[in-house]
Formats: structure tokens, sequence, C-alpha cells
């Protein structure tokens, strides 16, 4: 298409057209545009055209529709941001973080924990396990609770929502594995009959919320949305719960409100005094800050590392930190007899425990605390964090950073001058987890492992921990339950679905199995110290630090920071 | 002319398939989207039925096939983040983004026009001069630079604007406006700012040399010596000349406004068809990345399509070498 001539003539088509709508127009699509928010300030300039008429009657239209737009203002709203929205209201769907705080706002559990992570009372008073039958656990409904809709709760709602989060298509199985069978006693009380005794059942009871069993039949949601099939229920943008907030409005991806629901039975307990809870995911953390310092939004659930300096010195706004429930750490393949990614061919150095102390004496941890995680960190002597059933101090003593030692320890173990080897490293999971990486490499690279750095989303990084191909990974580990147990069922145990390493003790296999159904707490207790001293001294996985999670608020906003970082707006208070 | 058409027709049809190809090519990259779907809970087992079920373990080519057989009955699957068809998410996110498109283009074309006729007109004001070179500025910072830049200036240092959203929208019928409430006009002025000023420096350097050009020119000579007034002149006679290449040239880059618009979104929270493509990749969305993208295209297409087809009805030749068989083309 070089010919003038061609485009000369059809432009000039376009032009004239153009121009002459244009002047028939008389602009009036931008006029209207203009004026419909301040159609008071439009008076009939000219009377007599027609243009002019029909745009008073389209701003007057506009203004009637700009006026019912109007929202009635509501007491106390708390707006809140952060970067990934929940995947379902449905309770039984998808058990991820966000989606489980967004849903408890609105269900609630048998039990629920407090700022502190300690066990509450919520919708059962009280319970224990019965005398001489340490698989009945007797759970003691409260009475007097309403759904949202006004429908009482009542022991069948409890045998309802068992069933349905045990359902295949539910993510909740894992916390009720254990309950073979839920029993009616009365209205409200029921027994949870468990395989072999569980001692830490109530542990598993927060996260599932109770459903009322008429309002699901009703809306045909007794099966819990297939997030698998890709098929969404009604359940997955409507909610009827018991909880302190209701939820009005739901647009996946876009905002979120809830209501205070006036009559839940626990407002005297929590005094939060929040009417409307409005939530916008914003993806890009730059316009996330952004919104807190300008004042539109008032909490911000996951501020930027390197934007909390600013957030402190603003004279409206607060940083709130504490320790969160999660290990960093780096695994690497034990088992292989090569490794896929090293120069060593033939044998596997990680296979040589010296390697792996010396790897582990490298690193340099207050430095990685300090200037990498700005001090919001702990270090980590094991993968699991205090708050956690089983964890001590003794035990998160990590061993010295020694570089001359590790040194040695290569020579040793017949590596003098070091070998190459792979890192695998998510770069949008965990905070700065893709510095944190990079500070790793260097650290190695000083006692003469050349490391290559590999650092990818998540979507990419994780199928390689899964999938075994991998030779030396970062990865972080959360514990719901709070009890080392799902720790070790997960990492430690030789078919455990998220141990890449090949570490396969058949001791700690024994006492994983073991740890579920032994009912004497003391006897449970020393099981889950031998385990935690034979995979600490094996260093099957190098520890890094305990997270620790910063929230950014407005001063004139009260929250308590959770360590399993999920915010409960049943405690939110906004002082004017 | 009809087989003009139907050739043109048909080659839009192997640039669409071409970009599903390529699209899908490149999803194999993007990751696996099971982690995400799935708790950390989840046992292999589970995570191995559920890449059968979507089909995860079949071939680029298997899954590309399938795509194609479903999107030519417009059906575009379901999202595998939001469990709900990816027609509807994208029916329902669409107001947004063409909000944004339309008051982008607008204020692209009007501050472009009298701002490129200012400094066609006052060449030597230092007026003008500091257009140009603020404009060069404009050419030159990446979009979400601006972005952040006005959000910085106008919510975060002067509390003046919204820093993200679209404010209080209403719903006229099925499509949901945001250009009706005060709070929607508030939320959308940084947000066309920044995806427009790219448009409007083009479109203000284009018309500044039209401008320039025609000043020059016998007919405006003659009108000024027919004793017309300046304003007659400069806008009656000599920037209609101009507008021509403007309205093209505006018109075509209608399309890149929407393809730009997902680094607008993302920095302004714009809850468009660009957020939900960014969400769709960070996720590894497949269903959703593959209806945008072909979504994209067509829109190309479409706009490629309409100004051939015009081409061809002004100029005779193209007829004539298209029933020759051989587009010169």
């Amino acid at each position: 298409m070089s010919d003038g001539v061609k485009n000369d003539s059809l432009v000039t088509r376009v032009g004239i057209l153009t121009m002459r709508l244009f002047s028939q127009q008389k602009y009036c699509c931008f006029c209207s545009g203009l004026n419909n928010w301040r159609n008071e300030d439009l008076e009939l300039e000219n009377p007599g055209g027609v243009v002019m008429k029909r745009l008073v009657t389209a701003a007057a239209i506009v203004a009637a529709l700009t006026v019912s737009a109007t929202p009635a203002t509501a007491k106390n709203v708390l707006k809140w941001a952060s970067q990934g929205d929940a995947l379902t209201a449905d309770p039984h769907s998808q058990n991820e973080g966000p989606t489980n705080t967004a849903n408890l706002q609105i269900y609630e559990g048998l039990v629920f924990r407090d700022a502190n992570m300690k066990l509450i009372p919520a919708l059962a008073t009280s319970w224990r396990t019965l005398k001489g039958k340490p698989t009945v656990w007797e759970f003691k409904l409260r009475k007097g609770v309403k759904f949202h809709d006004g429908a009482p709760f009542t022991a069948d709602d409890v045998l309802f929502s068992f069933n349905r989060a045990q359902m295949k298509t539910s993510d909740f199985k894992g916390y009720l594995a254990s309950v073979t069978e839920v029993k009616k006693i009365d209205s409200h009380t029921i027994h949870l009959i468990t395989k072999g005794p569980n001692p830490i059942l109530p542990n598993q009871m927060p996260q599932v919320g109770i459903m009322s069993a008429a309002w699901a039949k009703k809306h045909k949601v007794e099966v819990p949305q297939d997030f698998k099939a890709g098929e969404e229920n009604y359940a997955a943008r409507h909610a009827n719960g018991t909880g302190p907030f209701m939820l009005k409005l739901r647009e996946p991806g876009v905002r979120t409100i809830l209501v205070r629901n006036k009559n839940w039975w626990g407002w005297k307990q929590a005094g939060g005094n929040v009417d409307e809870v409005h939530y916008t995911p914003i993806k890009n953390a730059a316009t996330r800050v952004a919104a807190l310092l300008s004042g539109q939004v008032d909490f911000l659930l996951d501020p930027p590392f390197q934007d909390l300096g600013r957030i402190r010195r603003s004279a409206k706004l607060k940083v709130l930190d504490t320790p969160q429930i999660r290990t960093i750490f780096l695994g690497l393949d034990t088992g292989a007899k090569e490794l896929r990614t090293s120069d060593v061919k033939g044998k596997n150095p990680f296979a040589d425990r010296r390697v792996r102390e010396a790897m582990y004496r490298a690193i340099d941890i207050a430095a990685i605390q300090k200037v990498v995680m700005r001090g919001l960190s702990v270090p980590a002597g094991i993968i699991t964090s205090p708050g956690v059933n089983g964890y001590n101090d003794n035990l998160n003593k990590r061993l010295a950073h020694d570089p001359k030692k590790a040194k040695e320890l290569l020579k040793a173990a017949g590596y003098p001058s070091g070998f190459s080897v792979r890192l695998d490293c998510p770069n949008n999971r965990y905070n700065n987890d893709e510095k944190i990486c990079i500070a790793v490499v260097g650290m190695l690279g000083k006692i003469g492992i050349k490391v290559n750095l590999d650092a990818l989303p998540k979507s990419k990084h994780f199928p390689k921990i899964q999938k075994r191909v991998t030779d030396f990974y970062l990865l972080g580990w959360g514990v719901p339950t709070l009890d080392s147990h799902y720790v070790f069922t997960y990492l430690y145990r030789s078919k455990g679905s998220w141990n890449a390493t090949g570490f396969n003790n058949p001791r700690v296999d024994e006492l994983t199995a073991a740890m579920p159904v032994t009912v004497d707490l003391k006897k449970r207790d020393a099981l889950i110290a031998e385990a935690w001293k034979i995979v600490k001294d094996a260093i099957v996985y190098i520890p890094l630090h305990h997270q620790v999670i910063a929230w950014g608020m407005s001063r004139k906003l009260t929250l308590p920071i959770r360590a399993d970082d999920s915010a409960h707006f049943r405690w939110a208070k906004i002082s004017k | 002319m009809f087989t003009y058409l139907v050739n043109r027709l048909i080659q839009s049809i192997g640039v669409l398939l071409v970009v599903a190809l390529l699209s899908f090519v490149i999803f194999n990259y993007v990751g696996d989207p099971i982690n995400n779907m799935v708790g950390q809970e989840a046992t292999v087992e589970d995570r191995e039925e559920l890449r059968e079920r979507l089909g995860l373990n079949d071939s680029v080519f298997v899954q590309f096939i399938r795509f194609i057989g479903n999107a030519m009955q417009g059906e575009f699957g379901i999202s595998y983040q939001f469990q709900r068809s990816v027609s509807d998410l994208i029916l329902e996110r669409m107001p947004a983004t063409l909000e944004l498109v339309f008051i982008s283009a607008l204020f692209a074309l009007v501050a472009g026009i009298g701002m490129g006729v200012y400094t066609g007109l006052r060449r030597d004001s230092w007026l003008s001069r500091f257009i140009l070179t603020a404009s060069l500025v404009g050419v030159s910072l990446p979009t979400f630079v601006i972005g952040i830049l006005l959000i910085y200036i106008f919510s975060v240092t002067l509390d003046w604007l919204p820093s993200f959203g679209r404010g209080e929208t209403t719903k006229v019928g099925s499509w949901d406006s945001g250009l009706l409430t005060l709070s929607g006009w508030t939320a959308i002025i940084l947000p066309s700012i920044t995806l427009g000023l790219f448009q409007l420096t083009i479109i203000l350097r284009l018309v500044r040399a039209e401008m320039l050009e025609v000043l020059r020119t016998d007919f405006i000579k003659f009108a000024r010596a027919r004793g017309l007034s300046r304003r007659a002149v400069n806008f009656g006679h000599a920037l209609k000349n101009t507008m021509v290449p403007v309205i093209t040239i505006a018109g075509l880059q209608i399309g890149t406004l929407v393809a730009f618009s997902i680094i607008t979104e993302t920095v302004f929270q714009w809850p468009g068809m660009g957020l939900l493509f960014i969400q769709g990749v960070e996720f590894a969305d497949v269903p959703i990345m593959g209806a945008y993208l072909l979504l994209a295209a067509l829109v190309f297409v479409i706009i490629n399509l309409i100004v051939d087809l015009m081409y061809a009805a002004v100029d005779p030749r193209l007829r004539v070498s298209a029933q020759r068989g051989k587009s010169t083309a």
C-alpha cells in the first residue's frame, strides 16, 4: 500500500464524512457526557435547536439516574485492599488463605481462634471427649443463634455441613479426615466419632464453616462447588452463615461488600463497631500503597516491605507486625543418584550430610534478616514457628554461621573446589523470595558452590517440586492446624506429597503415623520431640527464617493482627 | 468485489487462527494452573485427576483444536480462577474498558487537536515550545510510569482524585456504567489521561505539522485575501483540511488503545478486560487468556478489514487486480 493516490482518495472520503458528522452533531456527544454531573448549569441557550432539546432530555434522565445511584452513607465503613481476591464464597470449596479469611467473616466454625491464635468457643460453647471413650468428641452447640436469613441454627446444620465438607468436591476433607461419623444427640449436642483417638480435633474445627441445611437445599448447593470441574454454584456468590457479617455484594476480582449482622451473638465480646466492609483487590503494589497513603483505603493486608517506612512516617497511618506461622527454607534432593543440574557426575553431593552442613553454615541469616528482609523475619532452626505445638526455642537454635568450617566440611566431603547446582526459586509467592535466593547464591559462592538461580512465578515453580525434578529449591510452609504433625505428614514422611528431598527415614515415618492416634498428650509430645531431633540432626532441609507479616492501616482503626495473616473485622474499631 | 471480500475474510480468519495457535504455544510456558486451584493438602492423585479433567495432559495440538472447536460455537470455557463462563466475565468487564477507551480517545482528540492548532498558529510563543517539549516527555515515558506519577501527584500529595477503581457505577440494562455519577467521573480522569497521553501527543504533532503545511498553501492565502476573518480562515478552512489524516490515524489507533489499556487498567485497578487478562496470566488461567487474545486480535482484524474494504470501495484498481486472482497489495 505504498501508492499515495489510493490512500488520499480513501482518506479524503473518510475525512469529509467525519467532518459532516461532526458539524451536524455539534460535538453533542461530548457535551452530554460532561453535563451528566452538572446538569443544573445547563440552560437553553439555543431554544430552537432539536439537538439541544434532546440534550436536555438526556441530561434529565441522567440526573435522575445520578440521584438514584447515590449510596446511603453507612456510619462506619471500613475499606480495605489486598493483592488477591477470595476464590469463591462457598465455605467448603477452596481451602486457601484469602478465601478462608473472607468466608469466615460470614460463616462460623464450631470453634474460633482469638487474636493470639488460642481456641475460643464459637458455634460450640464447650467440647470434650467422653470419659473412657477417646474416640468420641462431644460438642455442645450455642443456643439462640440465627442464620442471616433468620432460620435457627441447630445440630442438623452441623451434620449437614460436616457431611458437605467431607464430600469429594470439598477442599476441607483434610480437617475432618479422622471423623467417621457425626451423630446428633439432641438439637444442640453432637458427637464426632473418630477413627482412632484424635486429641487435636478441636484445632481442626475453626476452618470448617457451618451452612444452613435448609438454605443449601433451597438453592441446590448441597454439594460444594466443584472448583475442578469448572462449575459455579449459587453459593459461590451468595452466602448465608451465622457470622458477624453478611454478604451484600460479590463481584469476583472487582469488589466485595459485607454488612454488619446486627443479630450476631458475639458482638458484646468482640466489640467491633464496623457497619460495612468494602473490599477491593488491587494487583499493583504501588497502586495499593497509594490508595492507603491517600486515605482511600483504611487497611492494607499486604503492603510491600519497601514502603513500610513511608507508611510509618505518615502521621495518619501505622504499621502492625507479628511473626507468621510460615517458615521459609531450602530443600535439597538427597535421594537422587546424580543431581540433574550439577557438574558432579555419578554421585550426589547432597547425599553427604557434611555438604548439607557446609551449605547451612555458609548462610549468614543475620545478613538476610537485616538487608533482604529489613528486619521483618525471625531466623529459624526448624521448619515450624512459635505458636505451633512441638516448637521450642531450643529447637529453633541454628547452627552457627561459619564459612571457614563450611569450607573444611566441603573439603572433607571431597569437594575442595566446590561444585555447581541450580537453585529453583519462586518470585511471587513469599516475602522477597527472589531476593532471598540471590543472597543465598552469593553466600554459597563464597565457599565455592556455584549456584545458578532459576527464579520463576509460583505456577512454574511448584510443579517442579511436585514432579520431583528439582535438585535445590526454596519453599515456605505454614501450619494451619498449629500442630507439628502437619509438617511431618507433608514434608518429612517418605511419602509426603511435598517431600521432594528423597528423605526416607523409617523411624520418622513410624513417629508420624503414631502422632494422630496417641491420646496421651505427654507421650504425643515426646513423639514429636523425637521426630524433630532426628530431622534436625539430619539437615534434611536448610531452614532460613520465619516470615513476619506487616499490615498497614489508618491510625483511626484498631484491628488486631493475627499470626495466620487473616483479618477479622469483628474486632475492628473505627474511632472518629 | 465479492471475490475480494471473500479473499479478505479468509485472510482474516487465517490471522485469527495464527494468533490462537501462537497464544496456545505461549500458554505452555505460563505454568501449571493446578497449584492455584487446589490447596497445599491436595494429594498427587487429586492433582493428576484435575489435570486430566481439564485436558492439560493432552498435547498442545489437541488442546488447540478443542479450543478452536469451542470458540467457533462462541464457547470459551470456564475460567480456572473465577469458575465462571469466560464469555460472561468478558461481557461483564467490557463496559469498563470501552468507557475508558472512549473517554481516552475523546480526551486525546479534543486536547490533541486544540493544542495542535495552537502550536501550529503560534509557533514561537513560549507556551507552544512548552507544549512541544512536554509532548516529547509524553511520548517517551512508559504508560505505567505516567500512571503512577499521576497517582502520586493527584491522589497521594494533593488528595484530589481517587487512586484506583471506577467509583460508583450504575446499571443501565446490562451495561455497568461509571459515567453517570460524580465519583465515576472523578475516577476516570487519571486513567483516561494515562491511556490517552500517547495518542494525544501523536495527534498534537500531526495536527501541528498539517497546520503548518496547509497554512502555506495558496487557498489559505486566497481566503485571507478575500478578507475572511482569522477565525474562519484558521478553523473553517485550515483545520478542516488538516483533519483528514488525523481522523484516519485516530480511528486506526482505537485498537491500540484497547490493547494498551492492559497496563493502565493494572496501574489503576480499573476492572476492565485488561485487568482480567493480567489476573488470568498470574493464575495461568488459560481460558481467559485465550479468549482475550482472540478478542484483541478480532478487534484489530475487524478494523483492518473495514479499512481494506474501504480502500477497495474507493480504488477501482484493487478490484481489478483481485479479479485477476492475485492481489498486488
